[in-house]
């Protein structure tokens, strides 16, 4: 069991950390989706099939593809990214940023207090209680994520529209 | 159901010949041996139906049209025997695997190589979990149908890599444009299937078929497409499953005739085959889907049918939609990129989000009896019936009926 | 209704699919090497030489080496040589005939001029529609033997010209025996009546052929 997750962990850290340092911006991209997908197997792993299932559908079927289609439509020119330093003002504020976000996430990991062990696994949740769970008591906030989420398509939607002259009857 | 005709022996035939080679081995490797067959399995058949439709479509396509279709092809040492050219699709095979593999110098050679495995690779999963039969289903997932789908999804990916890989801007177009409509089109997929998964209450395929057992009268099966809802969703999931499936009218993503065939251009001999393989086998998943979904699964239609094996039902229910697609095709013009997004997004999506309102207006009346039944039937069909006409007026609007002054 | 025309198409393409197998007139396949190829019946590659007879073809050529084929013909692929001698024709009359009458297939481009202007419809453009040879220059170059072919041969391929053709000749040879026979008769009126036999023994040539596919000879006969 360990050594299948050992494999996945291998997998999905090598490709997060290859989308890292790959030159070229749409292997990045693809990589990052192998990453998606790594992240995937791993709920899998853990037994969360559903989790594992929706990650890939939106994830790996839908986010890449916003991904993919931000680098095409933005980019101009040549697909390599320079990789040396611009400033030392940017390589002092990346450090920085990367620092806080880091400790922030440490600092979350070691201040949970992780007891698993102790309390005994419950059984796995089938689908049918995770749906009946999503519809009952956390109802609320499903709403409020798909309002959230259709506020944000028609903020989309509104933004990408370009009124366009109407054409002069001929 | 009477217990001796579901129980037959010819409907466990399958998986006691599975068992049966499984006990020669080692009690260790049994497990993998399991599951090494159900693979050479699924590979074989549905590699053999990939052949046969290809030769199906050939030649149901030229009957369509008045044509004789390919009827040359024999055998290599019996050249009286010509078997109506039956054996043509080995002959591809050999011919595409026996034709120069031609890379671009400039191509993106890892992702150039690595399209046509990867959508092949991804084609396939979706077989796994779509049961064949009353004991035949490969992988038992609870969450079957999300996990179809979320195989699905790669297949885009695939598709991007090859016509980015191949550093040529008609594939590059193509490619984003076949993106687009694949997008589009997933969403009113999803949504066909939804109506489903509300009213049986379950996301798994087994139970899915399950539900739609047993017949009034011994003759009318209660499969989802014989009520109002279920009829809606099937046909927006047949017009969604032609569209995903890059099959005529919405073969837009090659369209031989204008993109020269799109993401495809640059690939040629085996690789090439390789996409089309992935494209019947995407079609075949999803006929099969589509199947287990609205037409009853393994289900026999009437209950005196029953004798026969229910995978043979399956698979013959497959065949009946494969050759349905091919119908369509032979029949059916190609539409534009501008026509294609419009019938997504303003008739399909429209259309499935009101059918999800109509299956759990089934949901809630299933109580309903005498009378009130058939206000059921009439309410629900209702709701579906009026949305088309008026989603149909709209989206027609300018375009019919039209006129021909010069054609007869 | 959105649709109906979607169904109605299908209907065609069904209609199409249950006809195909039982009514042949659909099918537009001829499958070629296995079956003849049905030629249309303007279909045209070379010429061909037409004779009156089967049996005598270079006794009964119509051509009289005229050559204005062989002066119009573009690509000049066409090469004649004037016998010395006449022979008579299919109406008696002794005419000149192609002693050497070649055409050359390999140049010839098909262009039916030679056709146009022959005035005995002795050229016609033939129907062979597989052409193979092992030597490029003298097997490709047809002589008068290989070309010379009888009008029944045009009466297969290409019937309602050949009918034409065969109803104009008749025609024309009628009156040329009427007035043929009227000479005659105001030449026995006017001296005496001691030549009519010339009058009649002068188709005797044409006699030895079978008069039976010409309705010509059966007109001069008389």
């Amino acid at each position: 069991m360990s050594f299948a997750l050992l494999l996945i962990a291998l997998v999905l850290l090598g490709s997060a950390a290859a989308a890292m340092l790959s030159r070229n911006l749409i292997h990045s991209a693809l990589l990052l989706t192998g990453a998606w997908a790594g992240i995937a197997a791993f709920y899998l792993w853990a037994g969360a099939e559903f989790v594992a299932f929706a990650q890939v559908l939106v994830y790996v079927g839908a986010v890449s593809m916003v991904v993919l289609f931000a680098v095409l439509l933005t980019r101009q020119g040549a697909t390599a990214a320079p990789v040396e330093f611009d400033s030392y003002k940017r390589v002092v504020g990346s450090i920085i940023t990367a620092g806080g976000v880091g400790g922030v996430l440490l600092g979350a990991i070691f201040g949970t207090p992780l007891d698993v062990p102790a309390a005994p696994s419950p059984a796995a949740l089938t689908v049918r209680q995770l749906g009946l769970q999503l519809m009952g008591p956390y109802a609320a906030a499903l709403l409020i994520v798909g309002v959230i989420l259709t506020v944000a398509l028609l903020g989309a939607i509104v933004i990408a529209a370009v009124d366009k002259p109407e054409d002069p009857a001929p | 159901m009477s217990v001796v005709a579901t129980d037959s022996f010819l409907e466990r035939a399958p998986l006691l010949f599975r068992d049966w080679i499984v006990g020669h081995f080692p009690v260790a490797l049994q497990w993998l041996v399991h599951h090494l067959l159900t693979i050479t399995a699924i590979l074989t058949v549905f590699g053999l139906f990939f052949a046969f439709t290809t030769i199906a479509e050939r030649k149901l396509l030229a009957r369509l049209q008045n044509r004789l279709g390919p009827n040359r092809s024999g055998l290599p040492w019996f050249r009286t025997l010509k078997l109506w050219g039956l054996t043509q699709p080995f002959a591809d095979a050999i011919k595409a695997i026996t034709k120069e593999d031609i890379v671009p110098a400039v191509a993106d050679q890892v992702l150039h190589f690595l399209a046509p495995v990867v959508i092949v690779a991804f084609s396939l999963l979706g077989f796994a979990v779509l049961p064949f039969g009353r004991y035949l289903i490969p992988v038992e997932l609870d969450a079957a149908i999300l996990y179809f789908f979320a195989a699905g999804t790669a297949t885009e990916l695939a598709i991007f890599m090859a016509g980015w890989g191949s550093r040529n801007k008609y594939s590059l177009l193509a490619a984003m444009r076949a993106l687009a409509q694949l997008i589009s089109y997933e969403l009113p997929l999803i949504l066909s299937v939804v109506p489903v998964v509300l009213v049986t209450g379950t996301l798994s395929t087994r139970d899915i078929a399950l539900a739609q057992g047993g017949w009034t009268w011994g003759v009318l099966p209660h499969w989802h497409v014989f009520t109002p809802w279920g009829f809606a969703g099937f046909l927006i999931f047949l017009v969604a499953a032609l569209a995903e499936s890059n099959r005529s009218p919405f073969d837009l993503p090659e369209a031989e005739s204008e993109l020269i065939a799109g993401h495809l251009t640059e690939y040629s001999g085996f690789k090439y085959a390789l996409f089309f393989m992935a494209e019947y086998f995407g079609l075949t998943a999803l006929s099969g889907l589509g199947i287990t979904v609205f037409l009853g699964g393994w289900q026999a239609p009437c209950a005196f049918l029953e004798f026969i094996p229910s995978w043979l039902w399956f698979m013959g229910k497959l065949a009946g939609m494969i050759v349905f697609f091919i119908w369509i095709r032979g029949t059916l013009l190609r539409l534009r990129i501008d026509q294609l997004t419009r019938l997504a997004w303003q008739f399909l999506v429209p259309l499935a989000l009101l059918n999800l309102g109509n299956a759990a207006f089934w949901a809630l009346t299933s109580g309903w009896t005498g009378p009130l039944a058939l206000a059921r039937w009439a309410i629900s069909a209702a709701i579906v019936i009026v949305p088309f006409f008026l989603l149909g007026r709209r989206l027609t609007a300018g375009y019919a009926p039209r006129t021909y002054r010069y054609a007869a | 209704m959105l649709g109906s025309g979607i169904l109605k198409g299908l209907g065609v393409t069904a209609k199409n699919f249950v006809g195909s197998y039982h009514d042949p007139a659909r099918m537009v396949t001829q499958e070629y090497p296995d079956t003849p190829a049905k030629l249309p019946e303007a279909y045209r590659n070379f010429p061909f030489l037409v004779t009156e007879n089967a049996t005598d073809p270079m006794g009964t050529l119509r051509c009289v080496a005229c050559q204005i084929c062989e002066k119009e013909c573009p690509p000049q692929c066409i090469y004649i040589e004037k016998s010395k001698d006449k022979k008579p024709d299919a109406t008696g009359k002794p005419q000149l005939y192609p002693a050497v009458f070649a055409i050359d297939t390999a140049v010839c481009m098909s262009c039916q001029l030679c056709v146009e202007v022959c005035p005995f419809d002795a050229i016609k453009m033939d129907h062979v529609f597989e052409v193979a040879a092992t030597n490029r220059f003298e097997g490709l170059l047809l002589n008068r033997e290989q070309l010379a072919k009888p009008n029944e041969y045009f009466h297969q391929i290409r019937p309602t010209e050949a009918a034409e053709v065969d109803g104009r000749l008749t025609a024309e040879r009628q009156a040329a025996a009427e007035k043929a026979k009227a000479a005659a008769a105001a030449k026995a009126a006017a001296p005496k009546p001691t030549t009519p036999v010339a009058g009649v023994a002068d188709p005797g040539p044409a006699s030895p052929r079978p008069a039976t596919p010409k309705p010509a000879e059966g007109g001069t006969a008389p």
